[in-house]
């Protein structure tokens, strides 16, 4: 029978698939990045489905809002074209397409026999995000200001790293004399 | 109702696509968006096995997880940025020395 729940995680779930699996065979960067946003908004769906309302909206607004801006800025900066093609080898295609398809067909299989896991209606999991905040500053306090340390961290070195590099001929002390 | 295992295929399948374009990919940009893939597929066995358990903290390790992309993606565009200007190219065959 088909719930109107099976239908949205099926809808969601098929243009997620469908994303990714055009991220593997667009060949341009810019049409690889919109695929992952498409694979993102769907993930954000699945998560509101699972009653998970903070990761839903932590997902739009950091990954396909902050993060994937990032990519195509980049894209966008160093005018990415479209990629080369490299010949595969052959025993890549003979061995690693079958080797491929059952290591899948045997995990999905062991996963929807015998993980022995119950249904999940909608909205089923408790998480509202005030219970979410509680937890992360008592329980988690240590690990988020870690985190937060090393996104200090990430930005200083994004920021040294794509700074320009001295100019060749002169050492930066003379320059600033200049 | 939909069975929890439906959403860890769905989270395998993304992973596995995720690890195809990491393999077959040469562009590095395109490469590390597969990566992202991946985190994102994990993020989805998390939360679902967060509501299979009713436990909130698989939500949290979303967060994390989600914190830890974010810096990862800040310093790899930095590099990519800054692999370009040394070497004029994006194709990740032509990036096989160190050092130039």
């Amino acid at each position: 029978m088909l719930s109107i729940h099976l239908i949205l995680f099926l809808a969601f779930g098929a243009v997620a698939a469908a994303g990714a699996i055009n991220l593997l065979v667009q060949r341009h960067p810019i049409n690889a990045a919109l695929s992952l946003i498409a694979v993102m908004a769907a993930l954000a769906g699945e998560y509101m489905l699972l009653g998970a309302e903070f990761v839903a909206a932590v997902q739009v607004i950091v990954y396909a809002g902050a993060i994937m801006v990032l990519f195509v800025f980049v894209i966008m900066l160093l005018n990415a074209g479209v990629e080369e093609q490299t010949k595969g080898s052959r025993v890549a295609i003979l061995f690693g397409i079958p080797g491929m398809l059952l290591g899948s067909l045997l995990i999905a299989w062991v996963v929807l026999k015998h993980s022995g896991t119950g249904d999940v209606a909608v909205g089923a999991l408790p998480g509202a995000p005030n219970v979410i905040g509680q937890l992360l500053f008592h329980e988690f306090l240590l690990p988020f200001e870690v985190t937060s340390i090393l996104i200090l961290i990430a930005i200083m070195g994004a920021v040294v790293l794509a700074s320009k590099p001295p100019v060749p001929g002169g050492t930066p002390a003379k320059k600033v004399q200049d | 109702m939909v069975p929890i295992s439906y959403y860890l295929v769905l989270s395998g399948l993304l992973f596995a696509c995720g690890v195809c374009g990491f393999l077959i990919k040469r562009n590095i940009i395109t490469i590390f968006m597969s990566i992202e893939l991946m985190l994102n597929g994990v993020n989805l066995s998390f939360v679902a096995f967060a509501a299979h358990w009713h436990q909130l903290a698989g939500q949290v390790f979303v967060f994390f997880v989600m914190v830890v992309a974010a810096a990862e993606a800040a310093v790899g565009l930095a590099i990519i940025i800054a692999v370009y200007r040394t070497r004029e190219t994006l194709n990740v065959d032509q990036v096989n020395l160190l050092k130039l």
